[in-house]
């Protein structure tokens, strides 16, 4: 019979080496998957883990992690804040949009305008999208109760009209023949966010580190850090104690909306190029994954958006060279975060094998 | 026919051990047949172990138990419960929306029409003295009726041994003595209890017998009528014990004023507090006494500041505060401990140091700009756990690592040695040891002798008359009139915490009046 145990403490190894085991057994479980598809799975996972990196293509696949994790990698570290003060942003992926719909906006107004100050309002204006279209759902929280993980998931989907909208009327190219989508910020150097786009560096790369140092100075130096997670362990306490609910809510969807805004804005302004339709690939969404794959601590989420990357970049190889359907590679992907919440268990409860009947 | 000369339950050599603790340790002992039989033991002691195994919940490792000279391995309690063994849990498992009769029905095996039912409820309700109308809502219960409804389940199975697990701590006197009638009518009617309890003068006036365990041990037996208290609490404890010392210093300048407090509750079954009116002084500790679920976490809430009222409602040294955060009263100078030791009053998976840190970041001056100085934090943390006497390994311990005794000092240190000018606890020694309760209600002493005003509410009634100048009772969110602790009677004091509940005309009458 298995038992589990409550550790008297949380296990700080197993925290550490939790993901490390769950990404191997994906990689058997994944491999399981591909041979019963009938393909190799040793291939399957070399190309995935191994040739994005180490293979004969590597110089195009390294940028392209950069370009994939850093998006990832801004999000999730807003996500991260909220989740571990137990308020649930779902919607990252709308606040995305509206975030890079206002850069977008503001870059276009100033279009062919060529000065320094062109990108940085941008920037800030990206922001602030994001962070208003987060204080909805913290608004109706904090004014009415609403639950937040719905109204910010159901913004998404507002979001997403708004950004089909924009692409096909206010924010469409004049000089595009009608077609839908806006100018591309390619040709606007004022207002790119490419700092060398051969080597695959933009500045969502530069606030990605950013953000991952800020955060980390946060949780572990600063009271409201230390507040937010007394308020995800324990609410009663975090009362007693005279953190606000009210403005942490705000703090932290505030928050995490204007970095997922930013990473709209450094998208749409570089890798993406102009606002268009299927604008939106789900950043906001594998976000999610990532924070908690990166046990909700910034340098973990950082390790964790590259490996999501990895496993985007290494996944469309797969679908390319070996035939691999895009549902498996979802699979793949799912299988990660299943495989981590379970041993997440692990950390704070110890798995005996009693004997029965011993009376 | 079993014959009648024999014991009705015979437990020997009994083992239990836990990863890290022996729970029980070859215990030994027998119930006779129509007895009241006493389990004393202090917080730890292995009690509950040792009834959970005869319940049926736990399994022993080993030992035999016989019941009525054959073997008794309950394999679960449903066994226990077919052979004749019922149980009275100390915390209740009633469900608040339901009514009596359905909360009754849900811990049966094969429950009778409501009806019918609903009858029997009355009918043994009415044998045992034991009032209680079958159709009203637990949720608008008090303590002492809530205990009934989980004894009228039990004696609905007609157990031929009923086990009790602390079932004084909700009551009021008056309510205590009711119980104890229905004890002994049950008794001269033949069944056999096991009454768990740490109040000795309860266990000297009920019990035939008294089995006293410590840390797992059988350490001794006695007839309790015939033993002094103290001597029983000197079995228990395997120390002498110290009582705590005060000095008479004359009381000084009011410093705690509330008044017209009147506050709805959080939630649908939380306790409405009623124009609550008094004072404390400085170098006084007024004792406020009652049944759980009676106002005192809302009279907390209140005070700490995790609820904010009027301005006018609390005055600290004239200054209005009622509006006041927890945060802007530390400032003040207001400090409290909350009941609830495992997140409430401490964070159960942060280290000792961040529980530090959690109240005293403003007095202490902890952080600057926002940032937290973690030397200084752990070094307060290292203070209390030293002037406290606070067992552990060390500051990066999680608060839930630790005994309830030994977290309760921590709470109770954090906030002394922050200097207050008002602290409010609750509960300050709920589940401690004697000699850490000793030591708590010690420093509470002294602190009040340093000019601080205090307000411990409590509901051990032998504390609150150790420590307390001044002494109130909470009842129904209301306040009864404050009055000198010294000299108050059991029976004065039981009236002041609303007599018996559900039995007394006035209070019934009491409830329509406006506050």
């Amino acid at each position: 019979m298995i038992k589990l145990e409550k550790r008297p403490m949380p296990s700080r190894t197993l925290s550490v080496a939790t993901p490390l085991i769950a990404v191997a057994i994906t990689m058997i479980a994944g491999g399981l998957l591909f041979s019963a598809l009938g393909k190799n799975p040793f291939e399957a996972i070399r190309t995935i883990f191994w040739d994005p990196i180490f293979g004969e293509f590597a110089f195009y696949y390294r940028p392209q992690l950069l370009v994939k994790g850093a998006p990832l990698v801004l999000i999730a570290i807003g996500l991260s804040l909220g989740f571990k003060a137990g308020i649930w942003n779902i919607g990252a992926e709308g606040q995305y949009i509206i975030g890079s719909l206002c850069g977008a906006a503001v870059g276009l107004a100033f279009y062919p305008f060529d000065s320094f100050v062109v990108f940085p309002l941008m920037i800030l204006a990206g922001a602030l999208g994001g962070w208003a279209w987060a204080m909805i759902p913290a608004l109706l929280k904090v004014k009415f109760g609403t639950n937040e993980i719905l109204v910010s998931l159901m913004l998404v989907y507002v979001a997403e009209q708004l950004l089909a909208s924009m692409s096909l009327g206010l924010l469409r190219n004049p000089e595009g023949h009608g077609f839908p989508g806006s100018r591309n910020f390619n040709d606007y150097p004022a207002g790119t966010s490419w700092i060398n786009e051969a080597a695959g560096l933009h500045w969502g790369m530069v606030f990605a580190f950013i953000a991952v140092i800020f955060a980390y100075i946060l949780l572990n130096r600063h009271i409201l850090g230390f507040n937010i997670r007394l308020t995800g362990e324990a609410p009663r306490a975090a009362r007693f104690s005279g953190v606000s609910p009210t403005r942490l809510i705000l703090f932290c969807l505030g928050t995490s909306g204007a970095l997922a805004g930013l990473a709209g804005l450094f998208e749409v302004s570089g890798p993406g190029g102009q606002v268009s339709i299927d604008f939106n690939v789900g950043y906001g969404f594998t976000a999610i994954i990532v924070a908690f794959l990166g046990r909700l601590h910034p340098v973990g989420i950082l390790l964790a958006g590259l490996l999501m990357a990895l496993t985007y970049i290494g996944g469309e190889i797969a679908q390319g060279n070996l035939g691999l359907p895009s549902a498996a590679i979802q699979v793949f992907q799912g299988m990660l975060l299943f495989f981590l919440l379970a041993l997440d268990l692990l950390t704070n409860y110890r798995v005996r094998f009693a004997v029965k009947g011993a009376a | 026919m079993m014959s009648d000369t024999g014991p009705l339950l015979s437990i020997s050599g009994l083992t239990k051990a836990y990863p890290g603790v022996v729970a029980n340790d070859t215990v030994s002992f027998d119930i006779g047949q129509s007895e009241v039989h006493a389990l004393l033991g202090e917080n730890g002691a292995g009690k509950s172990t040792l009834v959970k195994m005869i319940y049926g919940l736990v399994k022993p490792d080993s030992g035999t138990m016989t019941w009525k000279g054959q073997p008794f391995t309950p394999a679960e309690p449903k066994a226990a419960r077919a052979a004749g063994v019922a149980m009275v849990f100390q915390h209740f498992s009633l469900f608040d929306a339901l009514n009596v009769a359905e909360n009754v029905a849900l811990g049966m095996e094969d429950p009778p029409p409501m009806r019918d039912l609903a009858r029997k409820i009355r009918q043994v309700s009415e044998t045992y003295g034991l009032p209680l109308d079958p159709n009203r809502t637990v949720g608008d219960l008090s303590a002492g009726e809530r205990q009934r409804v989980e004894i009228i389940r039990c004696l609905l199975q007609d157990p031929k041994l009923l086990i009790m697990d602390e079932p004084t701590s909700v009551l009021t006197p008056q309510e205590v003595e009711i119980l104890f009638e229905t004890l002994n009518k049950l008794k001269a009617e033949g069944t056999s209890i096991l009454y768990i309890s740490h109040k000795l003068e309860e266990i000297r006036t009920l019990c035939d017998h008294a089995t006293i365990l410590r840390l797992g041990k059988n350490v001794g037996e006695c007839v309790p009528a015939e033993t002094s208290a103290r001597d029983m609490a000197e079995m228990m404890v395997g120390d002498t014990l110290q009582t705590p010392t005060r000095s008479t210093e004359k009381a000084g300048d009011v410093v705690l004023d509330v008044s017209g407090l009147s506050l709805e509750p959080a939630n649908p079954f939380g306790t409405t507090l009623k124009n609550i009116h008094f004072t404390v002084r400085g170098g006084e500790i007024l004792g406020l006494g009652g049944v759980a679920g009676n106002g005192q976490d809302e009279l907390l809430a209140a005070l700490s500041g995790e609820t904010p009222t009027w301005p006018d409602a609390i005055k600290v040294k004239g200054s209005e505060v009622g509006n006041l955060g927890p945060s802007a009263r530390r400032r003040l100078g207001i400090l409290a401990a909350p009941e609830e030791r495992l997140g409430h009053a401490a964070a159960p998976d942060m280290s000792l140091t961040e529980n530090a840190l959690l109240t005293g970041a403003i007095r202490e001056e902890l952080t600057s700009n926002g940032f937290v100085n973690w030397s200084g934090t752990t070094s307060f943390a290292e203070n209390i756990i030293k002037s406290f006497d606070v067992r552990t390994p060390g500051t990066h311990v999680a608060a839930r690592a630790l005994s309830g005794g030994n977290l309760q000092k921590f709470v109770i240190g954090r906030e002394v040695l922050q200097r207050p000018e008002v602290l409010i606890v609750n509960q300050p020694t709920w589940g401690v040891d004697a000699a850490a309760a000793a030591a708590i209600r010690q420093s509470l002493l002294d602190l009040a002798a340093g000019g601080a005003a205090i307000v411990v509410i409590s509901q051990d009634l032998d504390e609150l008359m150790e420590i307390s100048d001044r002494f109130g009772a909470l009842n129904e969110g209301r306040l009864s009139d404050i009055r000198p602790a010294a000299g108050l009677t059991i029976d004065e004091i039981g009236l002041m915490m609303g007599g018996a509940h559900g039995m007394e005309a006035a209070h019934i009458g009491a409830e329509g009046t406006p506050a």
